[in-house]
Parts: structure tokens; C-alpha cells; sequence
């Protein structure tokens, strides 16, 4: 067996998120490919928080129930995940706080006193999670020299003590199994958050603009952070509004900027994002959907938002809208958002979820085709400059101020081709199909990507239709059962046609939805496809493996 | 000798005869071209506006515009700003738009002093909506909302500025073009957030020139450095009660802007590749 799950749990504040990544790296660094599923309540000190990462020979972006490891920093860790232990299951636990009671016989247990070992060692009561890594390492057969190695790459600050702490931990296990090291490369490891920024930069990012809001905030903090290695202006207003209407300003002067939120800013933004359409001004939005309505489970996923998306806004106007399902996708699908906002002068929308966005992936930049920063054609200087020139595109040429020779007006008002306001009748009709028409040519744009994905076995009759994060889990549970996977990537302008050459000899199709009223299946009945099965699941929670299997299996 | 631009575009103005607009549109225009002639490239102004009657300013005067939306004007004049600090950006907005709708903003663009220039056509009352209260209408003003009178108090959009951190106040009517003319180049020319809180009268539903003509009076050896002195002068009349009206400059002050914080490097695309591969080598 070349895979390893460990569940490591505690209270906020304890350190979980960095330890699991941890974990996640020192699996990386002996040539396993990881994905760690985060699980957190809206709080930041007590509550129970933990994370499940998964390392795998080959590429995975899924996580299963039962696990191999728990590392619990505190007794809720035992009393919530009883049913994730399996014969074999190795237990570790701070022996100073947290009581074994009633677990099988079958699961082995490492009890560590780590509230004696920080008091000796005089160290942070954190550290207890550094310790409880060291002793994963010993018990799980691993090098320490790999501990050490990512432990000073990854610790910023105290090296020194938690590297002792660590210590402490692993000389108090001992070896119950031998990981064995594979000899493949090792991918770097992003979030699909930091994929998604990274593909924003790639496309020509400049400025990007914000309020706080699970799950994209993490996109703020990563661009804050390397604002200055790009050039980047990151900048956090005073609410959503603001947001998309700074960003508005951005690109009416020429500077290429996005916009993340989730589905409550996103309602603020929609006064925004209509004007977008009617002023035909670039711009990227990323939505991560959590569940709702309203406040819902802010910390938790779901895939409820794609007709909020699809439909946000008044008036009638073209969008791109896409939802990439990994972060490979997620840095290459957001280069390409950017690249249609500027090219069409319409919105482009990445719908991701919690899932996606926090999710921790295996990032491999030589699987993913090549893209580039592209640039709208510029204007030919050929007499007065008209900033809505109705030309058979509907794609009118784009100048900036300041510029000698060009006024340049837009106008939230329908406007004619100055950008003057206007309430003539014909003109109404004549510049609201010239910005439809947009829509036809980035239809046949779209035609030239792989819009629709396909995985599996291709000739299988029975096929899983998923979008978004459930790609992963989909990929993998079909190779196990043998079926094929349908995932359109592209959801505006949908991609009728690809979609109709996906489903050719499928007998059955089994939609498996984040949402309590199946929105994939909603859209893709309007373009006349129908599914003859849905799994669906809204509990804010991802699908497990071997839940979704066995749901699968009771249908099939 | 001030070069005389057209300005004028060939959109018909559709404001009421008698409307303060016209003041505030000649006001600027002269403005504009007096700094044209002083050097300023005509090129490098974008207005922005709101909607409302104001907001069609911006049809009227052939130069680059944003015609947003309602109570917004301040976030996209912003976003302009902050992709190009040269460029010289203008907001035209309601009293409505700046100090009901958009008032979040308002405040912000105050507290950070980024160098922008609003001027509030504050008619105190909704025009194009035909006839509401607006935050400045006084107490008890009867309006197609309140028909039996408001109930609350107008807010002083001054006070409440000079806390918020507008580093330049000013007030005008648009019975004064050639004092509106002053100020507005001022405040044009002043480095930070500026904010002309122009009286315009509203000839259809709140015609206040007999009312603003018997108390209005300029501004006379007032030090506009002195922080509490422009308090002073701008707490003397409340929107509400009967007080003499002060025009011409309350305040003014130089400190840091929010744009000129912004270091900007160039980065061109083979550099940005690379640099997304350190990122990468980084992660693993």
C-alpha cells in the first residue's frame, strides 16, 4: 500500500493548519503526492479544528473517512473520529490530557506526555504540535533528517525549541510501521487560493482588491504578500462595493485587477458587476462559495451559488464564468479569466468553493498548457475616438487616459458610441446586441479549449457528471469502479456542444453535486440534457472516497 | 489670456431652466480652462459621476469620464487614481449620492486623503426621483417620503469631513459662479482629498435662492490652517437653523496621500515567469 491518511485534531489556536502542512511536506519530500482537506469552525481560540492529509503515489485531490493516523491534541480528537479508525489505526495522543477509552483492540496506541516535555524543555505550549510531528515520524519509520530538513524551511520563528520539542517526540515512539520513501519527483504544494493568485499574475495582474471574507481571503493575504516581488497594488477597502468599484477605476485606466469574495460580498458586488456589463469594463471576480443562505457555515463548502452567479446583476449581459476543479486548473483557468475580461470587455467569474480554495494540492506547472498575458488589440488612431464603436464583434477598441487624442467616456447609462447617455429606441436596440454579440465570439473562442473535461474509462456507459472540487474525488472513485467522469469547466458561455460529444454512448449519468437542489443539473437541462441519477450533499463537508463510492454502488 | 477650449459636446442638456447646475458646469469648464492655460494637460482630467441631475455634468463636457453609479463615485475615482497617480480625478456628486448612498465612501476617501477632488451639487433634495428629503434637507422638510415633514436632523457634511481627514473644505453657491470658479480651481490644485460642498439651488422642488442670497457672506481673513478655527467657522451654520452662511475655503492641510504610499516597480511578463517559478521552488 502506497498511501497514508493522517487525521491531526485540537482546538483552535493550537497550531493545527501549520502542523498539518508540515506533515503534507515532509510526505512530499519522500515522493508522495498530498492533499490535505482543512476542517475549521467560525472562531479563532477553542472549538475543534483539524485536518486530514492524505499522501498517495499518485496524484490525488480527495480524502477518505477511515485514516491511519490520529494525532490528538486534545480528547474531542478521540471522541469525534471513532469512526475513522480501521484495524491498525495508529494513535498518537498528548498522555497528559486526552484518555483512551473504548477504542478497538486492533488500534495501536503512542501516548506521549507532551505537557511534561514542554515544561522541561521550557517551550511554548503550541509546540506540543511540533512534538506530536516528531513522534508521526518515528512511529510512521521516517528519517529524522527529513523532519529537520522541513522543519527549517517551514519554522520562521524558535527553530531552535521546536526542533527539541520534536525531538522529544520522536525518541519517546516507536517504530509501529515503515513508510516507504518513493522515488518520484517532489511538486511544490499550493492551495488552490494560492493558484489561483498565481495565474492572476501570470494573466498581468496588477491590482487586486478585497474585503476579508472566507474562503478567499487567504488570495488577500498571498498577494499582500508578494505584492512587492510582483508589483502588485493589494489593496482592502471598506466593503465590497467599494471594492468592485475601485477595481472598475483600475481597469477604466487600464490596469488589469480582480476581485475576490464570497456569496454574501458578492450580493454587495452585483450593483457592480451589472455596471461592468453595461460599461463593458474588464474585470475578474473570484467567488468562493461557502454554504448559505445568508451567514450560513461560513468556515465549511458548497456549491450553491453557480445560478446566483450565472443570473447576478440587472439587465442582460454576457459572462464568463468558469470553475476549475484543482489547482492546477485554478492557476491556469484564472490566467485565462483574465485574459477573455480584457479581450471582450465583459465579466469573468472563477466560482470556487472552500474546498478548492483551502484545499492543499500537488501543484505541476509542466502538466498545464501554456498561457501568456494577452493584450486587447489596441486602437488604430483612424478618426475620433468612440470608446463603444459598434463593430461586428461587438468588441470595441480600447484606449486610456491619458491620451492627447482620445476622449474617453463610459457611461453606466445605455450610451452610443461616445459613451453619451442616451434613451433613443433604436440605439437601445443596437448597442445591447453589439454587447450580446460578444458572447458568440468568445462561444467560439471557447470551442478551442477543453472546456469539457473527460476522465476514467471513456467508453464506460455509466459516467459521474461534477464540476468544480468534486473533480478529484470524481476522478479517483471512477477509476476505482471503472466509469467515466464529465466535468465542464466552462459554465457562460456553457459549452453545448463539447458537453454533447461528452456524453455520446453514456447510458447513465450520475450527477454528484456540493448543493441540496443539483445546479448543474438545473443548467444543463436548459441546453437539453438530462441525468438520470444525483448525489447530493450540503452538510458543508466534502465527499469522503468510500462515501461516495458506496452511494455510487447503490445505484449502479 | 485664458485659451478658450470647446469644451461643449453635442448631448442636449436637459436640466431645468434655472437650475444651479449651469453654475456649477460654467464654474468648472472656466476652471478648467484657466488651469488648461496654466499648463495643466487637458488630457490627464477624468470626471467621474454619480447619477442623479448632477451626474449629467459629465455628457456635458467633452473630456474623459466615468458616469458611474449611484453613491459610487468615490470608489471607481479611486481605483483611477491609484492605477495612475498623474492623472487628475474629479467626482461630481449628488448630496443624495455623496452623503446618503455613498457616505461609506465618502468617509474613507477622507481618512485616507488620497488626492481626489469631490464637488457635492448639494441641493438638498433628490431632484430626478422627483422630490425626496435628502441628508442635508433641514428638520420638518416635507418631501414625497415625509409629506408629514422628516424626523431627524440634516447632517453637517463639513464637520463630519474635517473629522474624517479631508485635508481641503470648501463651500460655494452656484448663485457666486465667479467665487465657485475660485474655489473649485483650489481645490483642483490641492494635493489630498478635497471636498466643495456647492449650494445649488433646485428651481423645481427646494428653490433656496431668496434664502441662501440673505445669508450667504464670504470668507474674510479666516485661517484655514488652523484646525480649530475651521471648526469653528464650519460649525456656525448647521443645515438646519437660520445662520449667517460662510463661503470660500474652511480648511486646508498638507499631509501624505494614500496613492504616493504605493512603490511601483515594473515588472515585465519574462520576469513575472520567472518569479511565479521561485514562488513555485519555494512550495515544494
Amino acid at each position: 500500500m502506497a498511501e497514508y491518511s493522517i487525521l491531526i485534531g485540537g482546538k483552535a489556536g493550537f497550531g493545527i493548519d501549520k502542523a498539518s502542512s508540515i506533515i503534507g511536506r515532509i510526505f512530499n519530500a519522500v515522493g508522495y503526492h498530498i492533499y490535505i482537506y482543512r476542517d475549521y469552525p467560525s472562531l479563532i481560540r477553542g472549538g475543534h479544528t483539524f485536518s486530514i492529509i492524505r499522501a498517495c503515489r499518485d496524484k490525488i485531490g480527495a480524502h477518505y473517512n477511515k485514516v491511519d493516523f490520529i494525532l490528538a491534541l486534545n480528547q474531542d480528537t478521540i471522541n469525534l473520529h471513532k469512526e475513522r479508525l480501521k484495524g491498525g489505526t495508529v494513535v498518537i495522543y498528548d498522555s497528559d490530557l486526552v484518555k483512551l477509552e473504548g477504542l478497538p483492540a486492533t488500534v495501536k496506541t503512542v501516548g506521549i506526555p507532551m505537557g511534561k516535555i514542554i515544561k522541561e524543555e521550557n517551550a511554548n505550549e503550541i509546540m506540543r504540535n511540533s512534538c506530536i510531528i516528531g513522534s508521526l515520524c518515528r512511529a510512521a519509520g521516517l528519517n529524522w533528517d527529513i523532519l529537520d530538513a522541513v522543519f527549517r524551511k517551514e519554522i520562521a520563528r524558535e527553530i531552535e525549541p521546536n526542533l527539541k520539542v520534536a525531538r522529544r517526540g520522536y525518541d519517546s515512539s516507536g517504530e509501529l510501521i515503515k513508510i516507504k520513501p518513493l522515488a518520484q519527483e517532489s511538486f511544490p504544494i499550493l492551495s488552490g487560493n494560492q493558484a489561483i493568485g498565481l495565474g492572476l499574475i501570470r494573466a498581468g495582474l496588477k491590482t487586486y482588491i478585497a474585503y476579508p471574507m472566507t474562503p478567499t481571503s487567504p488570495i488577500l493575504h498571498f498577494l499582500a504578500e508578494v505584492s512587492e516581488d510582483f508589483s502588485l497594488k493589494v489593496i482592502h477597502p471598506e466593503n465590497e462595493i467599494g471594492v468592485i468599484l475601485m477595481a472598475l477605476g483600475a481597469s477604466y485606466a487600464g490596469e488589469k485587477a480582480a476581485v475576490g469574495t464570497s456569496g454574501g460580498g458578492f450580493c454587495l458586488m452585483t450593483e457592480g458587476l451589472s455596471m461592468a456589463g453595461m460599461a463593458e469594463l474588464p474585470i475578474v471576480i473570484i467567488v468562493g462559495q461557502r454554504p448559505g443562505p445568508s451567514t450560513g457555515l461560513p468556515t465549511y463548502s458548497t456549491q450553491s451559488d453557480l445560478h446566483f452567479v450565472l443570473n447576478a446583476g440587472q439587465g442582460e449581459f454576457p459572462r464568463f464564468i468558469v470553475a476549475p476543479g484543482d489547482a492546477e486548473e485554478a492557476y491556469y483557468w484564472s490566467a485565462v479569466a483574465m485574459n477573455i475580461t480584457w479581450k471582450y470587455q465583459l465579466p469573468s467569474i472563477i466560482l470556487s468553493d472552500k474546498n478548492l480554495g483551502e484545499g492543499v494540492f500537488n501543484f505541476d506547472i509542466n502538466s498545464i498548457k501554456d498561457i501568456n498575458e494577452e493584450n486587447p488589440g489596441a486602437w488604430d488612431r483612424k478618426g475620433p475616438y468612440k470608446r463603444y464603436l459598434n463593430t461586428e464583434s461587438g468588441i470595441s477598441p480600447l484606449a486610456f487616459a491619458p491620451d492627447k487624442e482620445a476622449v474617453i467616456k463610459v457611461n453606466s447609462y445605455e450610451h452610443d458610441e461616445s459613451g453619451i447617455t442616451t434613451e433613443d429606441p433604436q440605439l437601445t436596440v443596437s448597442m445591447q446586441e453589439k454587447r450580446l454579440r460578444k458572447e458568440k465570439y468568445l462561444s467560439e473562442e471557447i470551442g478551442k479549449y477543453s472546456a469539457v473535461n473527460i476522465y476514467g474509462n471513456k467508453k464506460a456507459p455509466v459516467a459521474l457528471l461534477c464540476w468544480g472540487s468534486n473533480k478529484g474525488l470524481c476522478v479517483e472513485t471512477a477509476r476505482n469502479l471503472g466509469l467515466k467522469v464529465i466535468q465542464p469547466v466552462v459554465l457562460s458561455p456553457f459549452p453545448a456542444q463539447q458537453f454533447k460529444k461528452a456524453i455520446e454512448g453514456v447510458d447513465k449519468i450520475i450527477c454528484v453535486e456540493n448543493n441540496a437542489t443539483g445546479q448543474l443539473e438545473r443548467l444543463i437541462k436548459f441546453y437539453g440534457f438530462d441525468v438520470d441519477e444525483r448525489i447530493l450533499k450540503y452538510d458543508g463537508r466534502p465527499f469522503s472516497l468510500d462515501e461516495l463510492e458506496e452511494k455510487i454502488k447503490g445505484i449502479i | 489670456m485664458t485659451a478658450q477650449l470647446n469644451l461643449g459636446t453635442y448631448a442636449p442638456n436637459t436640466w431645468c431652466p434655472g437650475c444651479g447646475n449651469f453654475a456649477i458646469l460654467n464654474a468648472f469648464k472656466t476652471a478648467v480652462n484657466e488651469l488648461v492655460s496654466e499648463g495643466a494637460p487637458l488630457e490627464k482630467f477624468v470626471l467621474v459621476s454619480g447619477i442623479g441631475c448632477h451626474a449629467k455634468i459629465v455628457d456635458y463636457i467633452n473630456m474623459n469620464s466615468f458616469y458611474s453609479i449611484h453613491g459610487r463615485t468615490l470608489p471607481v475615482a479611486e481605483g483611477i487614481k491609484l492605477a495612475d497617480k498623474d492623472l487628475k480625478v474629479i467626482c461630481f456628486a449628488g448630496d443624495g449620492d455623496a452623503y446618503g448612498e455613498g457616505l461609506e465612501h465618502l468617509i474613507f476617501a477622507a481618512k485616507r486623503n488620497i488626492d481626489i477632488t469631490m464637488i457635492v451639487h448639494n441641493n438638498r433634495v433628490y431632484g430626478l426621483t422627483t422630490g425626496q428629503y435628502t441628508p442635508t434637507s433641514p428638520l420638518g422638510f416635507k418631501g414625497r417620503s415625509t409629506p408629514q415633514g422628516t424626523k431627524e436632523l440634516p447632517l453637517n457634511p463639513l464637520e463630519l469631513m474635517l473629522a474624517s481627514g479631508a485635508t481641503f473644505l470648501a463651500r460655494g453657491t452656484s448663485h457666486g459662479i465667479e467665487l465657485l470658479k475660485k474655489i473649485f480651481k483650489e481645490a483642483i490644485e490641492h494635493k489630498g482629498f478635497s471636498l466643495v460642498d456647492a449650494l445649488q439651488v433646485c428651481v423645481t422642488y427646494y428653490n433656496m435662492y431668496e434664502y441662501y442670497d440673505k445669508r450667504v457672506y464670504e470668507l474674510k481673513g479666516h485661517n484655514a490652517e488652523d484646525h480649530n478655527e475651521a471648526l469653528g467657522k464650519v460649525r456656525e451654520w448647521d443645515y438646519n437653523t437660520d445662520a449667517k452662511i460662510a463661503l470660500g475655503v474652511f480648511y486646508r492641510k498638507t499631509a501624505p496621500t494614500f496613492e504616493e504610499k504605493f512603490v511601483k516597480t515594473d515588472v515585465e511578463t519574462i520576469d513575472r515567469s520567472l518569479k511565479i517559478k521561485k514562488v513555485l521552488k519555494n512550495s515544494i
